[in-house]
């Protein structure tokens, strides 16, 4: 308990002064050299724009032949690439099933280079008309950037479309490799190793802050260092930026700035667990090219800035990035961020995850003596098992029944993997809902169908020590647990700590004496769907948009669909870790619970 | 536009004994040339040539022995003023008068593209090559950029391009010409107009396409004397469409395919866009040991089928000792493309073998392609001597194929790179510091002390203790 308590009580304290540093630039080559932006395309940007929009509107989706003769005529190499996927289920957020598309992107060569290097401005365009001052924006870049003689590396400029799905069809295409099924044409032309990526989100003339998305696919981030040029370059021109929507605090010795400063990294951790990638960036990731995503954002605020501003310190941040020698790795890859100019390191947060799954091995531990004192009770004391071997031959009838709910439980986790996927015609044959839906509904089926589980494993296992049948279920499904969440807080802290936090109390409590209707409710609420569903609250509640319980279950039904959907087109991997990972090692406790 | 090509050296010790002239050639004697191409997207291409030769009494050593036949290249090079100002030294006008005033650092260092040459070979001096001569031949391309240099406009001269007008002829020079690329437009004149207007004018058939070039040549003395300077000029009465570049018949592109540490994989994509003839190509690869190639995984699949190869040469590497060698003659079929992929393991280095800069990656050297490619136009074989320069740049084996040598991008690859920080450094010098220690303090704990006997001494002590004690010295 004390351990649990010292878990919590730790990560609540990271956002105070002494455990959060001041960012710094690490990276020699950004660091002591300033550029001097010289953009001054806002009316061209404006103009592209218009144009693109217009165009957009006249032909209903990516008007690629305009964008091809544009980018042409301000002096890049053009290349499109077509590719098309059909998801596994219709998304009914994007309101799309079979999907194709074209991507459009110019190369800027860099002169007297051998192509061996190159950056990447991405804007992604969706289906609807948004995004086109983002696209109006980069061809004035380009045409800016094509005058210029100092680039020693080659810039991409790529206009993709349906937004993710297209980033992901070019980046496959790109590196030459299929993960995700998509079918595409081969790229005509390349520009070496991308060493960095921009992605850049806007839909008005005018913004009043920048808001920056650093969480990528399965909470992978990209170096800190990338962070602290866009902070740079948001300090040299004034602008007001954001993270997780939020202004960053200005007083840290007082109590508001701490507090703010834990809002906005609860936030980060909630948006990093859930493992999708916020904005296109979130898949460079996985290719090792340190990517942002940059979204201008208009609100009621009273100081607005032009494009020229926006324009300005994406040329600074280029230049920058055209300076490195080397691939950013100098500063963190792993971090968490209560501020955008605050960081909290790896060494820093880990001891709060560490106390939590401290409270798992201490229970096992405590188990493991019991089971051991009432062996050397009931049976002969002699022939005592060495401390070295894992599992002592004695325990062999135990662990023989152990075997039963392990296999069940583990098949219940490989049903939901699978089933909801495939099962959705033979449900949409003999229910009146629509595919999404049966996905969504046939996962929550099987998931309550689990519960029913003990009543079913008994009728299988025998036991003749109840006691000990329990324990050492337990144990073995404390150490299971112990070691998943162990490996999850390596990869993706936030989703490692959220998960323990809510299983850890219930996991360690559960036992099959006592009041058992309230261990019952906790283990429930703790299970993951519930985690899930209460994460999603208290995200809304944070973002000071608070859900009532029914909107809640909306959203909790899309973001099921969606954690499916993303699993399948993007290789996101929180519903295969959730369904055949935690969900089966949940049900052991449910199990030890309704244990007779 | 291409992309700089970085510094090969190619290093043809010895040319067989059918050397490629035979007549008699002018000792000490300078050509010099200027082949200007302009090209329809408004881009410029010059090319220089300056070939010097003279009597050497360095004698060939009989045949080519393949065993001596070296290949190296350096994969990272980046041409900069450093290179060129010792590669105008070797020139024997310097850059004081003839073409090579135009040589201009801070002007040819703002084009898109740049290659600079050095070839040196021996000539035979007569037709039993009893003798020879040896001949340095200095090449320097490169592209101005309409969209940097132009601002804009597509008209150019050479006091635009080089920032100088041509005023001399090299005094040493026996040739000393530039050549202007006007084969589209002269036929009707509207499109393009070229002041002053040429004398004298030369056609060929070069890459497989009829040129035609207006010759200016500066030994001739009117051609400077009218006006003091000779600035050619260009200028286009009707601007072209931007219309895409003719594509070649052979060209190729190269990248790592993959992501991750461990793996990955080499893939060459060779694009033959002949409409109706398949022609064979050489490819040459060199890969640094540090990429463990996997032979088996060889492919090379051209129209959805497996293209087999009609010969492999292949060296394995050595470790730390000498690269892969991949030498495989493919044939490419017409109107293709062929992907030759082969997959490979990146080897973890020792750390004292990272460069300063491991996250920068390592290069892998660009492959070479040489392929004789059919061309439309019939050539007629040409005389090497008479002929201008720049045609041995492209050079015609016989009336219907011509030679080309194509070098792909060169390939930046990560490795798996430890965290070369301060934990780094101090786990390394701990761990030097541990095994000193404990290494001297195991020896000592370790080792059993025996008294040792003093012994009496072999046959050499005692002869040198007779002579002591006969000196009065005291014995040892």
């Amino acid at each position: 308990v004390l351990s649990y308590v010292a878990g919590i009580a730790w990560f609540l304290a990271l956002v105070f002064p002494p455990l959060t540093q001041r960012t710094y630039m690490s990276e020699n080559a950004m660091g002591s050299t300033m550029v001097e932006e010289q953009f001054a395309g806002g009316d061209r940007a404006r103009a592209f724009a218009r144009d693109f929009a217009a165009h957009r509107k006249k032909s209903g989706a990516l008007p690629v032949a305009w964008l091809e003769r544009t980018m042409r005529s301000v002096g890049l190499e053009v290349y499109t690439q077509s590719f098309s996927r059909k998801l596994p289920f219709p998304d009914e957020t994007h309101e799309r099933y079979m999907v194709s598309g074209t991507n459009v992107y110019g190369i800027l060569r860099a002169p007297r280079a051998a192509s061996t290097e190159s950056l990447v401005l991405t804007v992604p365009c969706g289906s609807d008309s948004t995004n086109s001052q983002a696209v109006g924006l980069l061809l004035a870049l380009a045409a800016h950037f094509r005058g210029q003689i100092y680039w020693a590396k080659d810039i991409i400029f790529l206009v993709t479309e349906h937004d993710l799905l297209g980033t992901e069809a070019w980046l496959e295409a790109y590196h030459d490799v299929n993960v995700t099924g998509m079918q595409s044409s081969p790229l005509q032309g390349r520009a070496g190793a991308i060493q960095a990526a921009l992605a850049l989100e806007l839909s008005s003339d005018v913004v009043t802050s920048l808001d920056v998305a650093v969480e990528g696919l399965n909470g992978q981030l990209p170096n800190l260092d990338l962070l602290n040029l866009f902070q740079t370059f948001c300090q040299k021109g004034g602008l007001l930026c954001t993270l997780q929507g939020k202004l960053q605090p200005q007083d840290w010795t007082s109590l508001d700035g701490p507090l703010q400063g834990l809002q906005t990294l609860l936030l980060m951790v909630l948006r990093q667990a859930s493992g999708r990638p916020h904005g296109s960036h979130g898949l460079f990731l996985r290719y090792r090219v340190e990517a942002l995503t940059l979204r201008g954002i208009n609100s009621f605020r009273q100081y607005k800035y032009d494009l020229v501003a926006v324009g300005k310190a994406l040329e600074g941040m280029f230049r920058k990035l055209n300076h490195l020698l080397e691939r950013l790795h100098q500063s963190f890859f792993l971090y968490l961020l209560p501020a955008l100019s605050r960081f909290v390191s790896i060494g820093l947060y880990m001891p709060a995850a560490g106390f939590l799954l401290l409270v798992l091995g201490l229970k096992a531990l405590e188990l493991w003596m019991q089971l051991h004192e009432a062996e050397v009770g009931v049976e002969e004391p002699g022939g005592a098992p060495g401390p070295s071997v894992p599992l002592p031959p004695s325990q062999g009838v135990g662990l023989a029944s152990l075997v039963a709910p392990l296999l069940i439980s583990q098949a219940m986790g490989l049903a939901l993997y699978v089933l909801p996927v495939l099962g959705q015609h033979v449900a949409t044959q003999h229910f009146p809902v629509a595919e999404a839906e049966a996905v969504v509904l046939t996962l929550l089926a099987i998931y309550a169908a689990g519960l029913a589980l003990p009543h079913n494993t008994h009728r299988v296992v025998s036991t003749q020590a109840p006691d000990r049948g329990w324990m050492a279920l337990k144990l073995v499904a404390l150490i299971y647990l112990a070691l998943q969440l162990g490996c999850i807080v390596l990869t993706n802290f936030s989703l490692g700590f959220l998960l323990a936090t809510t299983m850890v109390p219930a996991a360690a409590l559960a036992k099959p004496h006592g009041p058992r209707t309230l261990y019952a409710a906790l283990l429930v609420l703790t299970s993951p769907a519930a985690t899930l569903l209460g994460s999603l609250l208290l995200w809304r509640e944070l973002q000071e948009a608070p859900l009532s319980l029914a909107e809640g279950w909306q959203l909790f039904l899309a973001a099921l669909a969606q954690g499916v959907l993303e699993h399948h087109t993007y290789g996101a991997l929180l519903f295969p870790l959730l369904s055949l990972g935690l969900y089966p090692c949940w049900l052991l406790f449910w199990n030890v619970l309704f244990w007779k | 536009m291409a992309a700089a090509m970085p510094l090969a050296l190619l290093v043809l010790l010895l040319l067989g004994r059918r050397g490629w002239c035979l007549a008699e050639p002018p000792r000490d004697s300078l050509r010099e040339e200027l082949v200007i191409t302009p090209l329809p997207s408004g881009d410029v291409a010059a090319t220089f040539q300056f070939r010097t030769r003279w009597d050497s009494e360095l004698q060939r050593e009989g045949d080519t022995d393949h065993y001596f036949l070296r290949y190296a290249v350096l994969p990272r090079e980046v041409v900069c003023t450093e290179n060129l100002t010792p590669w105008k030294k070797l020139l024997p006008c310097s850059s004081k008068a003839g073409l090579s005033v135009l040589l201009k650092a801070d002007r040819l260092f703002h084009t898109s593209y740049h290659s600079q040459a050095v070839h040196i070979r021996p000539v035979c001096r007569n037709a039993r090559c009893t003798s020879i001569s040896w001949e340095l031949r200095q090449t320097l391309s490169v592209v101005f950029d309409a969209f940097i240099t132009g601002q804009g406009k597509k008209d150019w001269s050479l006091f635009r391009m080089f920032s100088r007008t041509l005023t001399e002829p090299c005094p040493l020079a026996s040739e000393s010409r530039v050549y202007v690329d006007i084969t589209n437009y002269n036929q009707d004149n509207e499109t393009l107009e070229v002041n002053p207007p040429p004398t004298t004018t030369y056609q060929d058939v070069i890459l497989g396409t009829r040129k035609i070039y207006a010759i200016y040549d500066l030994l001739d003395t009117a051609m400077i004397n009218n006006s003091r300077n000779l600035n050619i000029q260009l200028k286009w009465k009707r601007p072209p469409e931007n219309e895409a570049p003719p594509v070649p018949f052979l060209h190729a592109q190269r990248y790592v395919s993959g992501y991750g540490l461990q793996k990955g994989e080499l893939s060459t994509l060779l694009y033959n866009t002949h409409p109706y003839r398949a022609f064979p190509v050489l490819l040459l690869d060199t890969v640094p040991w540090y990429l463990r190639l996997y032979v088996h995984t060889l492919t090379i699949t051209s129209k959805g089928k497996e293209n087999k190869p009609s010969y492999i040469h292949y060296q394995p590497a050595q470790d730390r000792l000498q690269p892969h060698l991949l030498e495989m003659l493919i044939q490419l079929p017409a109107n293709s493309v062929t992907k030759v992929s082969i997959q490979f393991e990146r080897a973890l280095l020792k750390w004292t073998e990272y460069t300063p800069d491991p996250n920068h990656g390592f290069y892998v050297s660009p492959s070479v392609l040489s392929a004789l490619v059919p061309s439309v136009v019939a050539a007629k074989p040409v005389d090497w001597e008479e002929s201008p320069l720049f045609n041995s740049l492209f050079p015609v084996s016989d009336g219907s194929n011509y030679f080309v040598r194509l070098y792909t991008e060169p390939l930046l690859v990560n490795l798996p790179t430890p965290d070369f920080s301060m934990p780094y450094n101090v786990i390394c010098l701990t761990c030097t510091v541990v095994a000193v220690c404990y290494g001297s303090f195991y020896n000592l704990l370790t080792r059993t002390f025996h008294i040792e006997e003093p012994r009496t001494g072999g046959l050499a002590k005692r002869l040198a203790n007779l002579i002591r004690r006969a000196r009065g010295v005291p014995p040892l």
